[in-house]
């Protein structure tokens, strides 16, 4: 596909978790616990309020049009500032730094003094209703010539656990949010740039790692579209994918759009009818359930409401998503039935009520009473409105669906949602604090200076560099464990324990670093590495798996020593024959002081006793 | 900005030297005012004041705003939250309130409690004492929380009510989505317009958003920093809960009903009553910054003590004609001068048992016995009888 036709453009927000001891605002550690474990819980409604300007955000107002009824889970690593309860703590000054770090890596200008703000979000995962971030710096630059326009300190939004009960653990770990200008113009450039900056992000040694530590947003539009923000993509192989189908979404909507225009299709709030009668009788459980069914009818829009615009994607969907904003499951359009237990002649009937031809699409909205029924009712008419405007494509936060389609989540917030936090003192970053900051060595520098210094493999390098165990590596080398032996243990015999079933994440770093030390210093030879890490995996004490486990001197070492033993005493050997071994056993097992088993010794002199009458014949 | 980058956005305010600045993101950032330059001056958003037609079947209440946190909003001067919204907006920002009544509203004062003295419980008893003459059905008072409780107290002596007089405050800031402002502000409603017939205070009961205690004006406390459910009725139930949503109101038995009492305003205050809490090795000079003072409340320790040394300071106060009552800093059970020496030894000095009182509210109490009452001796007779149940005959509920 040619792009540039397209008129592609694409920036991300990288939000990454940082590894600090406590969390942004309150003195708790950062530690995800299972929601299984919860100590308690409470619950609290959230009501949208106005910005310091006056104006409440037309995201938040969206979210209004629901019940705010959030139930929340506490734990013992939990407090009263998760609760909402208590005022924050100062900002973090680790994450700060942390923070401003990236922001050096990055050629960032820090702002000269830092404010946090509250940003407006009540869907629940914040107790207070709004999410803590400061702006920490502007104007970074990225390898593809493009630039990061801001990064934010932010903190992390408690996870949902269901519905609308949300878990307090996640809430406050500090979250760094990276913003790039719309620099991006192919799919792949978008990924690219998502891996860079994920690498520097890691480079740092301060970032959490595993799944949910790190979501990229990506923003979205193609010439004649709108923006759209699509939220949430965790795999970064997903990216240019969801680029690829968002271009898809929009340049679909812009032909449906054409389309209308062409036929002269119109929607008209005139045409809502109550058909709750109409339905008395049906099969369809949905609707029975429905205390007030209503339709519209969208003239003209015939076929185009059940085209599709992404995999598994309409218009309908999308004229369905908005609907569920009111609480409704969604709706039902004539270009879908009869189906879902509605039949033809169901459908011909409110056809017929509706006055409704054959080019015309009609729309079943089914609500649990006359308020949500209408509410949605207008949702739908909103949207469907949309699709035939100047603006087909409407600005919105999207969010991503398992295959990489995308589903509306609200409109795309303004400015109003940014409120001061009041209770969170700025914070003035001066030249002192600035210079002493170091950066870093990047990883894609570690990765060339490893294959380079240690003599490993340039794709073990990288692997090692991108290793959740790099600082164990690091720390190994640093005392004195050859990087070889340490790389190995890490990529390798880890990854073979971890298929076994063994549990490699069980074993503590101080334990990988007493296994090669006593390889090193010679108590246990290199073989037993995996059989020791096994034995510590499974609980043994260090010193207790070694003692049992190491033959401390390795089979290369032994036949070394039996080879030399027996050069030494040829005229014994040739003299007593076969019955040499038993008087040379004693001899292997004195030098080895008997830390080998004495069966592999015996086996190896049998070996080398014969090979040296054989030599002899 | 420093690095030479160029941003726009709106000035907000000069503050430490710095300018708070609101990039077209909606983040503030402070720069040097030296590196910004004036565009041009926006239009500011007129304030949305949302028309309230009354409804005629519902019943008519007043609104009395002393500010806090229920009615507070960002400062830009020193960027912390103050009290700049009067009741009307208070109307605005909780449209659910007009599910329950129709408001008259006065803005009395517009501070934060920590700001408030006697002077100004007088007003506001004079404020709630006209609004109820008018007729309405009852009374809310917006307050902040710091001495919510000791306006309650002294409101509740100052004024004999037939109405519900209720005051409510929020913990949490209303600028904030989860602020517990509106449902306590509706859950106060309600209880404005039920069988009440005394001074309360409505604040939540739980930390949850599921019902408000109503607490007697003379038994409650704030006993938490910043929780919702900070404000507890201390030796007694509450005397009362409104559920919420539901906004049912249900009153205990001992909760005085609307219409027993005759609208009275008793309107005197001695301010020249003082607290002060024993600490051990507390100097007994501190006693003599209070020689000329008509009270002092002590806040002893257990059973209502200090240490000997301070009896000399005391028997001279009360010589002088210094009414010394004595509270306990337990705050919990009643205060008995006859079990231990000293305690037999401040009695002997004059000081007079506070039985059961909080020591706050014996404070308030002692300013409005002073200002009715000139005869010391009879003073110290009123000051231990139970006016408006602020001392109970019987210890029921322990701790």
């Amino acid at each position: 596909m040619d792009y540039k036709k397209t008129g592609l453009v694409a920036g991300i927000e990288i939000h990454q978790q940082l590894d600090t001891d406590e969390k942004l605002f309150c003195h708790c550690p950062t530690l995800l616990r299972d929601t299984a474990g919860h100590s308690g819980e409470f619950f609290r409604y959230l009501r949208a309020t106005e910005s310091e300007m006056g104006e409440i955000d037309r995201a938040a107002q969206a979210e209004m049009k629901r019940d705010r009824k959030f139930q929340y889970y506490t734990y013992d690593t939990t407090c009263l500032v998760e609760n909402d309860e208590e005022p924050p703590a100062p900002l973090n000054a680790e994450a700060l730094a942390v923070c401003l770090t990236i922001a050096k890596m990055f050629s960032m200008t820090p702002v000269p003094q830092v404010h946090t703000m509250r940003k407006l979000v009540i869907d629940g995962s914040n107790t207070s209703g709004f999410q803590r971030t400061a702006l920490v710096a502007v104007h970074g630059a990225l390898p593809n010539g493009g630039q990061i326009e801001t990064i934010c300190l932010e903190e992390e939004a408690a996870q949902r656990v269901k519905d609308d009960t949300f878990s307090l653990d996640r809430l406050g770990i500090p979250l760094i949010e990276i913003t790039t200008s719309p620099c991006m113009h192919t799919p792949e450039e978008v990924q690219q740039v998502a891996e860079h900056i994920g690498m520097v992000l890691r480079s740092t040694g301060k970032v959490k790692r595993g799944i949910g530590t790190i979501r990229q947003d990506v923003n979205i539009s193609i010439a004649g579209g709108a923006r759209v923000e699509i939220k949430g993509v965790q795999e970064l192989d997903l990216i240019a994918e969801v680029v690829r189908r968002e271009m898809q979404r929009q340049q679909n909507l812009l032909a449906i759009r054409d389309e209308l225009v062409q036929r002269n299709a119109s929607v008209d709030p005139g045409t809502r009818v109550d058909v709750t009668g109409l339905f008395k009788e049906t099969k369809s459980s949905i609707l029975k359930k429905a205390k007030r069914i209503e339709a519209v009818k969208l003239s003209g829009f015939a076929g185009l409401v059940g085209r599709e615009i992404q995999p598994d994607r309409r218009l309908g969907s999308e004229i369905s998503d908005y609907a569920k904003v009111c609480g409704v499951g969604g709706i039902f359009h004539t270009d879908e039935l009869p189906a879902y237990g509605i039949t033809a002649d169901e459908v011909a009937h409110l056809r017929q009520h509706m006055n409704a031809g054959e080019k015309d699409c009609v729309v079943i909205i089914a609500g649990a009473n006359e308020k949500q029924a209408g509410c949605a009712v207008n949702q739908v008419l909103m949207r469907a409105k949309m699709a035939l405007g100047d603006h087909p494509v409407p600005e919105e936060t999207r969010k991503m669906l398992e295959s990489g389609s995308t589903a509306y989540m609200r409109p795309l917030p303004g400015a109003a949602r940014m409120y001061p936090e009041t209770d969170v003192l700025p914070v003035i970053i001066d030249d002192a604090r600035w210079n002493a900051l170091s950066v870093p060595e990047l990883l894609a520098a570690k990765t060339q200076r490893y294959a380079q210094e240690y003599e490993i493999d340039q794709n073990y390098a990288a692997q090692l560099a991108s290793s959740e165990k790099l600082p164990l590596f690091e720390r190994a080398v640093r005392e004195g464990i050859k990087p070889r032996l340490a790389a190995f243990s890490i990529l390798s015999t880890t990854t073979e324990l971890r298929r076994e079933g063994v549990k490699v994440q069980d074993i503590s770093d101080d334990a990988y670093l007493g296994i090669w030390h006593a390889v090193e210093k010679g108590r246990a030879a290199k073989e037993a590495v995996p059989d020791l890490l096994r034995s510590v995996a499974s609980g043994t004490a260090l010193e207790d798996a070694i003692a049992k486990l190491a033959p401390a001197v390795s089979r290369e070492d032994l036949e070394g020593i039996v080879k030399k033993i027996i050069a030494d005493r040829s005229d014994f050997v040739r003299q007593k024959q076969k019955a040499a071994l038993g008087p040379l056993m004693g001899v292997v097992m004195a030098e080895v002081r008997g830390s080998v088993d004495g069966k592999v010794v015996s086996e190896i002199l049998k070996k080398e006793i014969e090979r040296v009458l054989a030599k002899g014949k | 900005m420093t690095g030479g980058q160029k941003k726009t956005g709106t000035y907000i305010t000069g503050r430490d030297g710095m300018a708070v600045v609101k990039l077209d993101s909606g983040y503030n950032i402070g720069v040097d005012p030296d590196s910004c330059t004036f565009i041009e001056r926006p239009v500011p958003a007129s304030p949305k004041k949302t028309p309230l037609i009354p409804d005629r079947s519902l019943p008519d209440l007043a609104i009395v705003s002393t500010g806090g946190t229920i009615a507070s909003r960002i400062d830009y001067r020193t960027g912390s939250v103050t009290s700049q919204v009067d009741a009307g907006d208070i109307l605005t920002a909780i449209p659910e309130l007009a599910k329950v009544a129709n408001y008259r509203t006065t803005s009395l004062s517009t501070i934060l409690s920590e700001n408030m003295t006697p002077s100004i419980w007088q007003d506001l008893a004079r404020a709630v004492y006209d609004e109820i003459k008018s007729g309405v059905a009852g009374v809310i008072i917006t307050h902040g929380t710091d001495t919510m409780a000791y306006s309650a107290s002294a409101l509740s002596f100052m004024l004999e009510t037939p109405v519900p007089v209720v005051f409510v405050g929020s913990q949490r800031s209303a600028d904030r989505p989860s602020s517990d402002n509106a449902m306590n502000a509706v859950c106060a409603a309600s209880a404005a317009t039920s069988d009440l017939g005394e001074v309360a205070v409505v604040m939540h009961a739980t930390t949850n958003d599921d019902r408000c205690a109503i607490h007697r004006g003379t038994r409650v406390r704030k006993m938490h920093t910043s929780r919702r459910d900070a404000f507890r009725s201390i030796g007694i139930d509450p005397i009362g809960f409104v559920d919420y949503p539901s906004r049912t109101v249900t009153l205990g038995s001992m909760a005085v009903r609307r219409g027993i009492k005759k609208l009275a305003l008793h309107e005197n205050l001695e301010e020249h009553c003082g607290l002060v809490q024993f600490y051990p090795g507390m100097s007994p000079g501190i006693l003599d910054a209070f020689c000329g003072y008509r009270g002092l409340v002590i806040a002893g320790t257990g059973l209502g003590h200090t240490s000997t040394d301070l009896i000399p300071s005391l028997r001279s106060l009360i010589d002088g004609g210094t009414i010394v009552v004595m509270t306990s800093q337990c705050m919990n059970g009643r205060v008995c001068d006859r079990v231990y020496d000293t305690g037999r030894d401040l009695l002997n000095a004059g000081v007079i048992e506070g039985g059961d009182m909080l020591p706050e509210v014996a404070l308030v109490k002692m300013m409005w016995v002073l200002g009715n009452e000139k005869d010391p001796k009879r003073a110290g007779v009123l000051m231990q009888k139970n006016l408006v149940g602020e001392c109970n005959r019987r210890s029921a509920h322990g701790l």
